[in-house]
């Protein structure tokens, strides 16, 4: 783009072409103020205007910060030093508290406080809202100002584990290395391989790590091994892979104490608080499916002697519904607090009884008004949806091992279809 | 806190002791202190714990751990069984 350049020029604004460089001005007196004599006009201009808007307000004859109003620029102004790292087509993270030159270019200094946009964020997630959206880009950031010596820490580009892990490192200079894991956190990653050794080897190569670094370190969390070989990452990029904890809170210990973890930072647990903050997620995460055949329900419930009736879609299909909020609460929040003072070992079986629990409680307070078939349609449907729900818990939770989810699937399923298909015969047939 | 138990005996965690060289690496990999270094050698010692998250045996420079990894998660399951797929959990917020 000549034409824009030229304007640039004429105004004596730099274009941003020239990233490295044009840190260097943005950092000096902490915002455009040259250190050049004023006499030197081209120069004044040049350092005045790092941003690429300056281009366009010449376009149109205005006089920002080059020219006459060049005094109002030279105030400390932290807004403009952040247009100053502006890209087309890109923006900047609120969490960018600078650019560092590199020897591969400049690297996003992040802050190690977290601002009021990234706790909103992190309740959206607690929901489940915008999740497929919430990451950030792969590739090398800076915790504070790191050199070759500074140790590298590998991560997820899952914005929620990035947060996590950035708040623990205040006042320390260390390298963060975020691998492309599709915006899900280390652990899922991991499992899935997308938090692997291939990335790990392609992500050290095309940030230049080997570059950046004179010692031949990562820090991986430990929870990332199980898509990682420490081994074929040494062999493969040099590169020898040091397994930290698995909370990022103890990571300060850890790196105070020789890379150290104790017994107790290398388990993971499942506290009433882990499992409350996951209860939302499987609410909010009902498929379409279930909506469509809620609604179906709803429907159906409006079929009696009559043929259709709103009376009965609004009671007899009203009531069902109630018969499902009650199974999902039963089987996605109660159990999922309750899990580990629940007796037996599988999460359907648990979840069945909490359901049946339930269920009685609901009859002592409307099992007169119900009736025998309407009962017992309820007595066999909330244990079967709550069972159901609490089974799915197995995802959520972290120890349940495959080959024992499949077991106790293989074992529930027909109990809970079943019930619940003799629960739906029962309530149609006291329509009549 | 009270410590969860899951069903333990389908768990597919293999020890060849004979290649196992006592690095313990496979101890600090395993969220749930299944394994244990004693006398060079490790030894399963809480197999009721595996979740077979496949860390120890991925991180196994010696090839002397196996594990049917995968993911403990019911959803994952289906769509396996669905889709005749590996199980996978492309939930989005949970896992």
């Amino acid at each position: 783009m000549p034409e824009t350049q030229s304007a640039g020029q004429a105004c004596g604004c730099s274009p941003a072409n020239d990233p490295p460089a044009e840190n260097q001005r943005a950092r000096q007196g902490g915002s455009c103020c040259p250190t050049a004599a004023a006499g030197d006009e081209g120069q004044l201009n040049d350092a005045c205007c790092p941003t690429n808007p300056g281009a366009d307000h010449a376009d149109r004859g205005e006089e920002t910060c080059c020219g006459p109003a060049a005094d109002r620029c030279c105030q400390p102004d932290e807004a403009a030093r952040r247009r100053g790292w502006e890209r087309p087509g890109h923006r900047l993270w609120h969490f960018v508290s600078d650019l560092l030159p590199t020897t591969v270019g400049d690297v996003p200094q992040v802050r190690t406080e977290l601002a009021a946009a990234d706790h909103a964020g992190r309740l959206l997630m607690r929901w489940g809202i915008g999740r497929d959206r919430y990451r950030i880009a792969p590739g090398l950031y800076a915790i504070g100002r790191p050199d070759a010596h500074s140790e590298v820490l590998v991560s997820a580009n899952y914005k929620l584990s990035f947060d996590m892990l950035r708040r623990e490192l205040a006042g320390r200079n260390l390298w963060l290395l975020v691998l492309e894991t599709y915006g899900v956190n280390v652990w899922c990653a991991a499992g899935k391989g997308t938090f692997g050794t291939e990335e790990i080897i392609s992500r050290v190569r095309t940030v230049g790590l080997e570059q950046v670094v004179k010692h031949r370190r990562l820090i991986v969390p430990q929870l990332g091994a199980p898509g990682v070989a420490a081994h074929e990452v040494k062999r493969d990029c040099g590169f020898r892979v040091i397994y930290g904890p698995v909370r990022a809170t103890d990571l300060p210990g850890f790196l105070d104490n020789d890379f150290q973890a104790s017994a107790e930072m290398r388990r993971v647990r499942f506290s009433t608080f882990d499992r409350l903050v996951l209860t939302p997620v499987e609410l909010t995460g009902l498929g379409k499916s279930t909506l469509y055949a809620l609604l179906a329900v709803l429907l159906l419930g409006g079929i009696g002697p009559s043929i259709f009736s709103f009376d009965g879609l609004l009671h007899r299909g009203g009531g069902a519904l109630l018969v499902f909020l009650a199974g999902l609460f039963s089987g996605a929040v109660v159990t999922p607090l309750l899990l580990p003072w629940l007796p037996w070992r599988a999460f359907a079986a648990k979840g069945a009884l909490v359901g049946a629990v339930t269920a009685l409680l609901m009859l002592l307070v409307w099992g007169p008004a119900l009736g025998g078939a309407n009962g017992l349609a309820l007595l066999l449907a909330v244990p079967a949806v709550s069972s159901w729900y609490a089974m799915n818990f197995t995802g959520s939770s972290t120890y349940t091992s495959p080959s024992g989810v499949e077991k106790e699937m293989r074992r529930a399923i027909p109990f809970q279809a079943a019930a619940l298909l003799i629960a739906a015969g029962c309530w149609l047939w006291a329509a009549f | 806190m009270r410590e969860h138990a899951y069903l333990n005996d389908t768990v597919s965690l293999e020890l060849a002791e004979e290649k196992c060289t006592g690095c313990g690496l496979c101890t600090l990999v395993c969220p749930h202190a299944v394994l244990r270094v004693e006398d060079g050698k490790a030894r399963i010692d809480a197999r009721e714990r595996c979740m077979e998250c496949g860390a120890c045996a991925k991180n196994c420079a010696f090839d002397a751990l196996k594990v049917e990894a995968g993911v403990g998660c019911a959803s994952a399951i289906i769509y396996g069984w669905l889709t005749g797929k590996e199980a996978s959990c492309d939930c989005g917020g949970g896992c």
